[in-house]
């Protein structure tokens, strides 16, 4: 009974301006992607909060693995010589 | 009020302003007895954006119309002191919301007829009205596409739907008879470069209404006579229980303020 | 991400075990880290954010209807299109927060199915009828108001998405009571009847107003646990305290008077003494026999057993133009 009414979750990103990333802002529940785009309209920008929204079926995200965050994360820490402050150069080079 | 047309422009000016402000604010009305009774959390939304847009079109229609007769009124006196004889909206849209399917049907129908005629009302002579209508087509253009999703799926969705989508279309479609039949008023609007001339509005609104009936697998129901002549201020039963609901704080605390 | 499937816990590493799981849960919470959906967590956490997230959910809910009840009959056309707004807002943040139960492994038609069985609790206070006008005001200043002082310290929470919908919530909750208070400046500086109906609505909604924030600390069951995890930052009685100081003020600019001959400045204590509220009335509202208990459920019910074919209708359209697609692309 409910498999017939249940509507699948979506997740929503809407980008407040231009210029700025599409931010996630929640979900929702839609049968289909048009409707999912209406719900996010009303839900997500009646305050003029948006000028763009992506709707994706919840399904469809791959996150990463919190117990692998030390592999996937941690070793890009000690790589400091990515950072521009690593390096030293003298105050007389102005244009660096 | 006469209902014979009277000779004074802004009085005629009045009543056509009336007829548009009517309809958005007694649809309007409609769709707030819904608000938390809706199928889903997110239809109550869908329909309470709706309803804010269609009271938001009433407010600009009733004060320029306060404004163009010049005896005093506001929005308010205008909508909470009137009797239904001197409402001039379409009876349409008084009917009953029903079960959503009859929701559904009577929006798309005044919905596609709002887009058409704000949208040829945005060249109008009266620069006021235009305005209003600029900022009122942006709103139906999502309406229509709110109503007209839904009236889609309903008729091409279960065979339940599908049949409460027709018993619905079936019942409401012969009042829209109404919202086409040009009378003295109309016709004098559209001379006057005021209004659109509502033979051109309707061949739009029927070849829309033919799409989306088609996409939504419903029947064009047989053309009927109608009887009804809200524009000109004689309704149905309705609307003397809307107004009796809607006007009851006003008619009780009388001079109050809000 | 939020997705139902992603909620059970990561496999755990046979170097770890449940003990030094939680230490270093307990260690990121104290650190004013933020847990997200698919870290690890103890049952009971998830277990009391469920509860608490979709109470307040359902609350939200139910809260659409003692207001929406006076859409039709507003008073003024920006009255109306005020109390519409508020009413859609009050949806909205119901559907915020069910969006972020739904991360932690419920999904929504569970947390409506237990709504409407009766077996999950909401917010007392909307028990309680709106036979005036000046209910719909009272509403906006006391509830809204107390809500907002419940909701602010929320915004700091633990759990991402909870403090995240906060945060929205937060945002629009502060239009709510002003424009409650609003309303009853309006109907105090009126008519006589006017005032009548504002100060009878004050009279009536006080009490329920200040149970709003639960039993006394020291009869509270959840309270140790949820300061712990920084789910609750502040106790029951500390938050009633402050909203009790925030709103006397507020009633005496009404020129209304607050329904408690016991309220009284406490100069040394720099707080306003109140009087005992009525427990007893606040455990049978909770028990389901509050004055509207039974009819706000009702509503409800008759609206999802009403919507029914609806949605369903939504659903079969869908799958029938995913076949279509499908049989195109083939």
């Amino acid at each position: 009974m409910h498999d017939k009414q249940a509507w699948p979750l979506y997740e929503v990103f809407v980008r407040a301006r231009g210029g700025l990333d599409h931010k996630h802002v929640g979900s929702l529940h839609a049968v289909d992607a048009r409707m999912a785009l209406e719900h996010a309209r009303d839900l997500y920008t009646r305050r003029q909060e948006g000028v763009s929204i992506w709707v994706v079926a919840s399904k469809d995200i791959t996150a990463s693995d919190p117990s692998e965050s030390e592999s996937l994360f941690e070793p890009a820490r000690d790589k400091i010589y990515r950072h521009p402050t690593f390096y030293d150069i003298p105050d007389e080079v102005k244009t660096l | 009020m006469s209902t014979a047309l009277a000779t004074d422009s802004s009085s005629d000016l009045f009543r056509y302003v009336l007829r548009l402000g009517d309809l958005s604010l007694i649809l309007g009305q409609r769709l707030g007895e819904l608000v938390g009774h809706g199928p889903a959390l997110e239809e109550d939304l869908g329909l309470a954006n709706i309803a804010l847009d269609l009271v938001g079109q009433a407010r600009l229609l009733l004060t320029y119309a306060g404004e163009i007769e010049g005896a005093g009124r506001d929005e308010d006196t205008l909508a909470f002191l009137r009797d239904h004889r001197d409402y001039f909206n379409a009876v349409l849209v008084e009917q009953p919301n029903g079960d959503f399917a009859h929701t559904i049907v009577r929006q798309v129908l005044i919905d596609a007829f709002q887009q058409e005629l704000y949208s040829r009302t945005l060249g109008s002579n009266d620069e006021r009205l235009a305005a209003i209508a600029a900022k009122a087509e942006k709103e139906t253009r999502y309406h229509l596409r709110y109503s007209s999703g839904w009236l889609v799926r309903l008729g091409d969705g279960t065979e339940e739907s599908h049949q409460r989508a027709q018993a619905a279309l079936n019942l409401l479609w012969p009042y829209t008879v109404e919202l086409f039949s040009a009378d003295a008023l109309d016709i004098q609007m559209a001379e006057a470069g005021i209004a659109p001339a509502l033979a051109d509005v309707q061949q739009a609104w029927s070849l829309r209404m033919n799409d989306i009936l088609a996409e939504a697998t419903l029947t064009h129901p047989p053309e009927r006579p109608f009887h009804w002549y809200g524009k000109r201020g004689e309704h149905s039963e309705h609307l003397g229980y809307i107004l009796a609901e809607m006007q009851s704080m006003s008619r009780t605390y009388p001079g109050a303020r809000w | 991400m939020y997705t139902q499937g992603l909620d059970q816990p990561a496999e755990l590493s046979t170097s770890l075990d449940e003990a030094s799981l939680e230490r270093r849960f307990l260690e990121r919470v104290d650190a004013e880290e933020k847990i997200e959906p698919k870290d690890w967590m103890p049952v009971r956490y998830r277990n009391t954010l469920i509860r608490q997230i979709s109470q307040h959910a359902h609350s939200e809910i139910v809260g659409m209807l003692p207001e929406g009840n006076w859409i039709t009959r507003a008073p003024t056309l920006k009255r109306k299109t005020i109390l519409i707004a508020k009413v859609q807002d009050e949806g909205g943040h119901g559907a915020y927060l069910y969006s972020a139960a739904e991360t932690l492994g419920v999904s929504r038609e569970q947390m409506i199915d237990q709504l409407l069985a009766g077996k999950a609790k909401y917010s007392s206070i909307f028990n309680y009828p709106t036979p005036t006008w000046a209910d719909v005001g009272a509403i906006g200043w006391l509830v809204d108001g107390a809500a907002i002082m419940n909701q602010l310290p929320l915004c700091r929470c633990s759990y991402g998405p909870y403090a995240r919908a906060m945060v929205r919530v937060c945002r629009e909750e502060s239009f709510h009571q002003r424009q409650g208070y609003d309303l009853m400046l309006q109907l105090a500086r009126g008519t006589p009847e006017q005032k009548q109906m504002a100060q009878d609505a004050l009279n009536r909604w006080w009490w329920p107003a200040l149970m709003m924030f639960g039993p006394p600390d020291a009869d509270s069951m959840h309270s140790s646990d949820s300061k712990r995890w920084k789910i609750k930052r502040l106790s029951n009685d500390e938050l009633r305290q402050k909203f009790v100081d925030f709103t006397v003020h507020q009633a005496n600019f009404l020129g209304l008077t607050l329904p408690d001959p016991q309220l009284k400045w406490n100069e040394a204590q720099q707080r306003h003494e109140y009087g005992p509220i009525n427990w007893a009335e606040f455990e049978q509202v909770l028990k389901g026999n509050g004055p509207c208990n039974a009819e706000r459920l009702a509503a409800r019910r008759k609206a999802h057993a009403d919507g029914a074919w609806v949605r369903e209708a939504a659903v079969a359209y869908a799958a029938k133009q995913s076949k279509k697609r499908a049989s195109l692309a083939a």
